[in-house]
């Protein structure tokens, strides 16, 4: 059978599914720092500094919304881009960092 | 914390608050100036919320509400309520003296972040001992009540000769008490610590121990803790990158006003920090000379001057350099590079002779007006 190019489910993002639903720890927040001219993650004494795609990814993770409807929106807002295969990566990398937990 | 936020940036993104000097412990690796005693005069709560207000439109936004004890400030929820207001990160610094219930539901109230919670050891016996009150069992009791108040926790703990073989029981009670985050933070030696310095030196195979027992704690509870290890740098060959660099990313105000580039400054001599009651916080970090007396590279000489590696380590620590060697423009006597790295060979050797030197000094009133000329340039 046809494997649609698609939706390969890659071996190498086991935390995340379609269906799971990420969320960030209390602890960390998000927020436009007008001095830097980006968003910043800022948590107990330290603070990261977004690109513009992280930025989009994380304001979109509110507790609630899957991964899929994450990927649906951003692609609705940034039309004609395959956006899949990044939204997992940054998922994941940010699960290893502690910053994106999986919603239980 | 992360390089890549802190590192490209020409603005304060820290600004240390130690909202006074007044501390109920007496530990003796206090990082307060030895000669606190002469400086009793603090700001008000005015002049805290402009110095707020001035280092936010410059870019800072992380906010440690640090001392002394900053839990002695009466004043302490409505500087919280204003850093909250402004968007601050905001971090609060303590021993726990002083944080009830009541206290953390106001400054819960307040919009505080996290709260940075210090323990001396793992053990009463010890804790008790080095910051000379009966503590252990009100920090325990702390550390509790701030998880029931879902605040995140820093637990601190300073490391030094007398608790370094402790750190099995340090890396239990972080894990039973849940905190988020530990740093274990070998002693610098500054003021206090600097006065004691010969009690308190580990020997190389406690901090091998040690850092291995943390490695493998580490690898066993991933990211559920984040430990942090700040090395013990008279161990190391080369210079710890001391605030990344004077006047980069970190300004500090002392709880009488005084701006610095790095908590440890004022023991500089030659050198006049403005303060924030004289001056706007804008004119001191641009402007100021103390600001850019050792910015950039321009000010070094060799070995650094021509160091591949100064663009890592920025000459390292200019209070270091004064303390070791005289010279706060000199390298960092840590680097083996350094012309005075002797110093600080001489120090590892002269533990081995502390039971003659003189006792361990707590951070009392007494001991701070006895011993502020002997701290080598503290003003």
């Amino acid at each position: 059978m046809d494997k649609s190019p698609e939706i390969p489910e890659s071996p190498k993002n086991p935390m995340f599914a379609p269906e799971s639903v990420p969320l960030i720890p209390p602890r960390y927040r998000l927020q436009w720092e007008e001095a830097q001219q980006s968003h910043v993650l800022l948590y107990p004494e330290g603070m990261i500094k977004l690109s513009q795609t992280a930025a989009e990814i994380l304001k979109r993770i509110d507790g609630r919304c899957s991964v899929g409807e994450l990927v649906a929106d951003l692609e609705r807002a940034f039309p004609g881009a395959d956006l899949r295969g990044d939204v997992l990566e940054f998922l994941e990398a940010g699960h290893a960092s502690g910053w994106i937990q999986v919603r239980v | 914390m992360p390089a890549d936020g802190f590192k490209s940036a020409s603005k304060p993104l820290w600004l240390l608050a130690e909202l006074t000097y007044r501390c109920p412990l007496h530990c003796v690796y206090c990082s307060n100036p030895v000669d606190y005693t002469r400086h009793r005069s603090e700001l008000s709560t005015d002049s805290w919320m402009r110095v707020f207000r001035e280092a936010r439109a410059l870019g800072a936004v992380q906010l440690g509400l640090s001392g002394g004890e900053p839990l002695l400030r009466p004043d302490l929820e409505e500087l919280v309520t204003e850093a909250h207001r402004l968007k601050f990160y905001s971090n609060l610094i303590t021993s726990g003296v002083g944080l009830d219930e009541e206290r953390l539901t106001r400054l819960k109230a307040a919009g505080l972040d996290h709260v940075q919670l210090s323990f001396q050891d793992s053990t009463r016996e010890l804790n008790d001992f080095l910051n000379h009150t009966r503590t252990f069992d009100l920090k325990l009791r702390v550390a509790l009540a701030l998880k029931r108040h879902g605040y995140p926790v820093v637990l601190n703990v300073v490391l030094h000769r007398y608790n370094l073989d402790h750190i099995d029981t340090i890396l239990e009670m972080a894990e039973r008490l849940e905190v988020e985050y530990l740093e274990l933070a070998n002693t610098q030696y500054y003021g206090w610590a600097f006065l004691n310095r010969t009690h308190l030196i580990p020997a190389r195979d406690q901090l091998v121990r040690a850092e291995a027992a943390t490695q493998r704690f580490r690898e066993r509870v991933g990211n559920r803790i984040k430990v942090y290890w700040v090395v013990s740098d008279y161990y190391e060959e080369r210079p710890k990158p001391c605030m990344n660099g004077w006047g980069s990313v970190f300004i500090a105000v002392t709880a009488d006003g005084l701006a610095l580039p790095c908590h440890q400054a004022r023991s500089l001599p030659g050198l006049v920090f403005p303060n924030v009651q004289d001056y706007p916080l804008e004119w001191i970090w641009n402007e100021s000379p103390a600001f850019n007396r050792f910015r950039g590279f321009d000010w070094m000489r060799e070995p650094c001057v021509s160091c591949p590696e100064r663009f890592k380590d920025y000459g390292g620590c200019r209070c270091q350099a004064h303390l070791l060697s005289g010279d706060a423009a000199a390298a960092d006597p840590v680097c083996s590079l350094s012309p005075h790295h002797g110093r600080v060979l001489e120090a590892l050797r002269s533990k081995e002779t502390s039971d003659t030197a003189r006792a361990l000094l707590f951070r009392t009133d007494e001991n701070s007006r006895k011993y502020a000329k002997d701290s080598n340039g503290e003003r």
